[in-house]
C-alpha cells in the first residue's frame, strides 16, 4: 500500500474522534511528573550555583546532614567517576560522558548560575530547602564568558581546559570554547555573487530563549535492596533517560525501569536528564523514595534554554528575482557544554530555496549559560529568520511580490540540499501557492503604522525507531502499548493509524504510553517523528492483526485465508454468505479457545518527509511604546496527511505562537556577573490569549511517499517563520527593520529614533 | 541552627530565615488578591500567635469539610496536593502568574499558590476534582474535550477553573471579553483558540464545534 495524490477513502484517518486522554486530562486525574506519590516518600531539593562561572574549592554538608528531618545529602562525589568514557545517546551520537554526568553535578567547575552542585532528601521540601542553606561552598570565582562571539575570541577566558575544536571533523590541537566548526558548501560562491545584480549583506542576532514548558521537570526514584531502580519521570523519551541514568550512575540497564508519567509539555527541553540521577542517588542513600521537583526558576536556570545566536548572510540575486549565491556563517551557543545544533540550523537556513552556489560556516561554541537543550525545530528558528528577512529586503528592493520571489526560487523534488542530498517529494510549491491564494493575503490592510509580513520556513524532520504492541481484547477492541510519549495528542493519532489499517473504529483502540519493561525501544518524541515513525509501527500492527483475524475465520471455518474478507468489523466468506461472524463474536471465541491475537512491531522507517510552512501576519506598531500588536496571523503549512486534523492545526497554531513569542518579547536578560535577571514567568514574558489574535490555519496535503497515509511532521516547522514573518511586517509598518529578536518594545523604539 | 522539633511548642528560634521569608511573601501576595479581607485576617493574626509548628486547619472543598494539621505557611495549593492528594491544581509558577493553580474560593477565582491554607478556612472551595458530577463531565469540561483545548493538558485543570469563574460571571460573552478574561492563564501550546471555542460553546454560542 502506498498513498497516491489522488484522495482516497479513509474510514478513520482525517476525522476528528475525541482523545483518548481527554477526561483524564480535564478532571485533574491525569498524572504527571509531580503527581507521584509514594509511602515514605522524601522530597529532594538541589543546591544550584549562584556563579555563572567558578572553581568550587570546597564542599561542606555535615551540617545540612545534621538537620533533624534530613536524611541524605549526595554530591558529585556519590557519581562514578566518568573519566574518559563516552556516552551513546542515540540519535545524538556519541559524547563525553563527563558532559553528562557533570551537567547532574558539578564537580571542579561550576559552569552557570544554576549548576546544580549537591542535593538534599528531607521528610518534607521546606526542610530540604532549609538543609540547602546549611551546605558550604567554598567559590574561587572566575570572569563568564556570556555572548557567543565573545567566547569565540582568542583571549576570551575558557569553560573547559582541555576542549580543542574539532575542525571539520578532524580533532585539533586548538584550545578554545569553539566546540566544532563544519562547513556546507557547494557550487562557486565566487562566480555566482559574480553573476549577482543585487548583493545584500546582514547580521542577525537571536537571544537565548526557553522552552518554557508549563510543568517543571519532576523524577521520583525508588531504589530497591537488590539494587533494582524505578523511575518516574516526565521525560520525552523513556528509554532515552534510561540510556542517560544507566550510563550516569554506572548501573545496568536490566537494573533500571523508567516510567513516563503524562508530561506537560516539552518542547524538546525534556530530553536531558536532570533531577532523574540524582534522585535516584538520594533514594540509595536513604533508603526510601524520594521525588524531586523543581521549581521555575530552576528550571530557568537550571535546564536547557535554546541557542542564542549570531548569523551573518551574504545573498546575490539577479534583477528578475533568482537567487545566484549565498554566504552564511552561524554560530550558535551550546552553553555550557559542548551540543549546539547548529548543523539543523545550517541545513534550513537556505533549503526553501534552490541555491547552485553557497558555503555555510557552523560553529557551536560554549559559554557559561545553561547547556542548551532541543527547542521545536532547533536551530532552524535562528537560521531562517536571516534568510527570510534578507529576502524580504531584496523584493523590496526589486519591488517583487514576496511570495511570487518566493515561488520564483522554490525547492522541489529533485533539487539538491546543502547537504548534496536530492529532495524526495516535497510541497514547498504548493505551500507558496495555497499562502498566495490565501484569504488573508489577499485581503487589504489599511491604517497608520500597520503592515504586512511573510516568511517562509523549512525543517526536515526525523524518522528513527519506534514500538507499539497491540492485542485483540475478548471484546473485539484492541489493546495499543507504545514507547512515545503523547505530548499533544499522539496517543490517538497512533491510534487512528492503528484503527485505519486493521478496519476497526479509534474508539476501540485503548492506547497507552508504557514503561521501558513494557514495549520494544522507541527513540524520543521528537523531531516531528511520532506520527510518523510510531504511526508506521501501528499501521504495520493494524496490518498484523489483520492477518491473524482473516486466518482465524478461515481456519474456523475450514476455508482458504483468501475467501475471507474482513470489512465494516465483519469477516465473511467471499464464496459462501451463510458464513460471516462479527469481530467481537470472533475475538471472544477465539479468546475461549486461548488463542491469542496480538503484534509486537518495532520499525526504523528511513522515508522521511521534510515540510515547508508560509506564516502571513499583520501589525501594528505604537510608535510611542515600540509595541507590536499582531492584528491577523495565518499559518499556511504543507502536513503530508492530516491524521487528526484539529491536532495538526493546534501543532500549527501552537508553534506560532512559541515563534511570536520569540519574536517579540522572550529573552535571558542576564548582568554583568552572567546572572539571570527574568527567570520567572512575571519577566519572562510567554504569550497569553491577551497577546495573540485567533490564528488562522490552512493546511496543506502533499503526501509522503515514504508512509502508508502519507504522514508528514507536523509540529516543528510553525516555529521557524514567525521570526522574520513579524520582522518583516515591523518593517512594512514603520519602514525599521530590525535585525536582532525578540524585537521587544525597547528594540522597536530604539530603532525607530535611530532611524529619525 | 537550632534543631527543629515540630511536635513541640513554637517559639521564636523555630522561624528559619528562608521559612520566614517564604511565609512572609505568600501572605503579602494572598493580600494583594484577597484584599481588606486578608489584611484583616491578618491583624488578627497578628494579636493570636498561630505557629510556626503546625496547627489545626478545616478546609471546605467541593462541599466537604477536610481536617487537617499543617504549619500556616502552607499555601492552600500546597495542602491540596500534598495533604489532600487533590493533584488537579498545578504548582508551575508559584508566584501568581501562570493559573495553572487556579481553584474556585467563595466564587471567585483565586492563584491557590499565592493563597495560605489558612486563609481560606470558612471558604466554599472548588477544585476541579469536584466539577464532574455522578461520573457526568460538567458541560465546560465536556466542550474542552470537544474542541482540543488542550494538548499536553497541564494547565488544563486551571484553565477549566478559570473559565468557570469567569462563565459564572460573564454567562453571554464575546471572543474579546473570552481573550481578556483567559489573560490570567498560560498556555505554552498555544491551545488558545481551543479554549475560546470550549468557553462559546458552554456559553451557547457559535465558534464552538459542537455548535458549529
Amino acid at each position: 500500500m502506498s498513498p497516491t495524490e489522488t484522495k482516497q477513502e479513509y474510514q478513520v484517518i482525517g476525522k476528528r474522534p475525541v482523545r483518548h486522554d481527554g477526561v483524564d486530562k480535564v478532571t485533574g486525574r491525569a498524572v504527571y511528573g509531580a503527581d507521584v506519590q509514594l509511602p515514605g516518600m522524601l522530597y529532594g531539593k538541589v543546591l544550584r550555583s549562584p556563579h555563572a562561572h567558578a572553581r568550587i574549592k570546597s564542599i561542606r554538608t555535615d551540617k545540612a546532614m545534621s538537620l533533624e528531618g534530613v536524611k541524605a545529602v549526595v554530591t558529585a562525589a556519590d557519581l562514578p567517576d566518568p573519566e574518559g568514557r563516552t556516552a551513546n545517546l542515540g540519535e545524538l551520537g556519541d559524547v563525553p560522558l563527563r558532559n553528562l554526568t557533570r551537567n547532574v553535578l558539578a564537580s571542579g567547575k561550576v559552569l552557570y548560575q544554576g549548576h546544580a552542585i549537591a542535593a538534599v532528601a528531607a521528610t518534607n521540601p521546606h526542610l530540604a530547602e532549609e538543609a540547602l542553606d546549611l551546605i558550604e561552598v567554598e567559590y574561587e570565582v572566575l570572569p563568564p564568558v556570556m555572548d557567543v562571539l565573545e567566547a569565540m575570541k582568542k583571549d576570551a577566558p575558557l569553560l573547559h581546559e582541555d576542549l580543542c575544536t574539532m575542525e571539520l571533523g578532524k580533532k585539533s590541537d586548538h584550545h578554545s570554547n569553539i566546540a566544532s566548526h563544519q562547513t556546507f558548501r557547494r557550487g562557486d560562491v565566487k562566480a555566482g555573487f559574480a553573476s549577482a545584480d543585487h548583493i545584500l549583506e546582514h547580521e542577525y542576532r537571536s537571544a537565548t530563549v526557553h522552552q518554557g514548558y508549563i510543568e517543571p521537570h519532576a523524577a521520583t526514584a525508588v531504589w530497591s535492596a537488590d539494587g533494582q531502580v524505578t523511575l518516574w519521570c516526565t521525560t520525552q523519551g523513556a528509554f532515552s533517560m534510561r540510556a542517560m541514568v544507566h550510563q550516569i550512575l554506572g548501573i545496568p540497564v536490566s537494573k533500571l525501569k523508567v516510567i513516563p508519567t503524562e508530561i506537560g509539555g516539552g518542547f524538546g527541553g525534556k530530553i536531558p536528564s536532570y533531577g532523574e540521577p540524582v534522585a535516584a542517588l538520594l533514594a540509595r542513600k536513604s533508603r526510601r523514595p524520594v521525588k524531586v521537583v523543581m521549581d521555575r526558576t530552576e528550571v530557568f536556570m537550571g535546564t536547557g534554554p535554546t541557542s542564542a545566536s549570531y548569523v551573518k548572510l551574504k545573498m546575490g540575486v539577479t534583477r528578475d528575482g533568482r537567487i545566484v549565491a549565498a554566504e552564511a556563517m552561524l554560530a550558535f551557543e551550546g552553553g555550557a557544554y559542548p551540543g549546539a545544533i547548529v548543523g539543523a540550523g545550517g541545513l534550513c537556513l537556505l533549503a526553501p530555496y534552490n541555491i547552485e552556489n553557497l558555503v555555510i560556516d557552523m560553529y557551536d561554541v560554549v559559554v557559561n549559560k545553561p547547556k542548551t537543550a532541543a527547542y521545536r525545530a532547533p536551530g532552524a528558528p535562528n537560521a531562517e529568520h536571516a534568510t527570510e528577512a534578507l529576502i524580504d529586503e531584496f523584493c523590496e528592493l526589486l519591488k517583487m511580490d514576496p511570495l511570487e520571489f518566493r515561488l520564483k526560487n522554490a525547492s522541489k523534488e529533485g533539487d539538491v540540499q546543502a547537504n548534496d542530498v536530492r529532495f524526495p517529494r516535497i510541497g514547498c510549491i504548493e505551500t507558496i501557492e495555497a499562502a498566495r491564494a490565501s484569504d488573508h493575503y489577499r485581503s487589504k490592510l489599511n491604517g497608520p503604522n500597520r503592515g504586512r509580513g511573510v516568511a517562509a520556513g523549512y525543517w526536515m524532520n526525523a524518522g528513527l525507531t519506534s514500538s507499539v504492541m497491540a492485542r485483540l481484547n475478548a471484546d473485539g477492541t484492541v489493546t495499543l502499548n507504545e514507547g512515545s510519549t503523547d505530548i499533544g495528542g499522539s496517543r490517538t493519532s497512533i491510534a487512528m493509524q492503528l484503527a485505519e489499517s486493521f478496519g476497526i473504529r479509534a474508539e476501540d483502540v485503548s492506547p497507552s504510553v508504557v514503561d521501558t519493561d513494557s514495549v520494544g525501544y522507541t527513540e524520543v518524541t521528537g523531531g516531528s517523528r511520532v506520527t510518523f515513525a510510531t504511526g508506521y509501527a501501528a499501521y504495520e500492527a493494524g496490518q498484523a492483526l489483520r492477518r491473524q483475524v482473516v486466518e482465524q475465520a478461515a481456519k474456523l471455518w475450514k476455508v482458504e485465508p483468501e475467501r475471507v474478507l474482513f470489512e465494516g468489523g465483519v469477516l465473511r466468506d467471499l464464496d459462501d454468505a451463510a458464513k460471516k461472524i462479527g469481530l467481537p463474536e470472533l475475538a471472544e471465541t477465539l479468546a475461549h479457545r486461548g488463542v491469542d491475537i496480538g503484534a509486537r512491531i518495532t520499525v526504523t522507517p528511513q522515508k522521511v518527509g521534510g515540510v515547508f510552512g508560509v506564516h502571513i501576519a499583520d501589525v501594528e506598531v505604537d510608535p510611542g511604546t515600540g509595541k507590536v500588536t499582531i492584528l491577523r496571523y495565518t499559518v499556511v503549512q504543507d502536513v503530508g496527511k492530516a491524521i487528526h486534523p484539529s491536532y495538526v492545526e493546534g501543532q500549527m497554531q501552537g508553534g506560532a505562537v512559541q515563534g511570536i513569542g520569540w519574536a517579540l518579547n522572550e529573552e535571558y536578560v542576564y548582568n554583568q556577573e552572567g546572572k539571570m535577571l527574568n527567570a520567572s514567568f512575571l519577566d519572562y514574558r510567554m504569550p497569553t490569549s491577551l497577546d495573540l489574535p485567533m490564528i488562522e490555519t490552512i493546511i496543506v496535503e502533499v503526501p509522503n511517499p515514504g508512509h502508508p497515509y502519507g504522514v508528514r511532521g507536523v509540529g516543528e516547522v510553525p516555529i521557524v517563520p514567525p521570526l522574520a514573518t513579524v520582522a518583516n511586517a515591523i518593517a512594512h509598518a514603520v519602514s525599521v527593520r530590525l535585525y536582532e529578536v525578540p524585537m521587544s518594545p525597547p528594540r522597536v523604539v530604539k530603532a525607530m529614533l535611530a532611524k529619525k | 541552627m537550632p534543631k527543629r522539633d515540630h511536635a513541640g511548642p513554637p517559639s521564636e528560634l523555630d522561624v528559619s530565615r528562608r521559612g520566614f521569608l517564604k511565609g512572609a511573601g505568600a501572605a503579602l501576595s494572598s493580600g494583594i488578591v484577597a484584599g481588606a479581607e486578608a489584611l484583616e485576617a491578618a491583624n488578627r493574626a497578628a494579636a493570636k500567635i498561630i505557629g510556626p509548628g503546625k496547627t489545626p486547619v478545616t478546609l471546605k472543598i467541593n462541599g466537604v469539610n477536610k481536617a487537617l494539621n499543617i504549619e500556616p505557611r502552607v499555601t492552600l495549593l500546597d495542602a491540596l496536593r500534598d495533604e489532600l492528594e487533590l493533584t488537579g491544581a498545578k504548582r508551575v509558577c508559584d508566584r501568581s502568574s501562570c493559573g495553572a493553580c487556579t481553584v474556585i474560593v467563595s466564587g471567585k477565582s483565586v492563584y491557590a499558590c499565592s493563597m495560605l491554607a489558612i486563609e481560606a478556612q470558612g471558604k466554599n472551595i472548588e477544585t476541579v476534582e469536584g466539577l464532574s458530577v455522578a461520573g457526568k463531565l460538567h458541560p465546560l469540561q465536556q466542550a474542552f474535550v470537544d474542541n482540543d483545548a488542550q494538548q499536553c493538558g497541564y494547565c488544563t485543570p486551571g484553565f477549566v477553573m478559570a473559565c468557570k469563574a469567569f462563565l459564572d460571571k460573564n454567562p453571554n460573552p464575546t471572543i474579546e471579553q473570552v481573550r481578556k478574561g483567559l489573560g490570567g492563564n498560560l498556555c505554552r501550546c498555544g491551545t488558545y483558540v481551543g479554549v475560546a471555542e470550549a468557553v462559546l460553546q458552554t456559553a451557547g454560542k457559535k465558534g464552538g464545534r459542537a455548535n458549529a
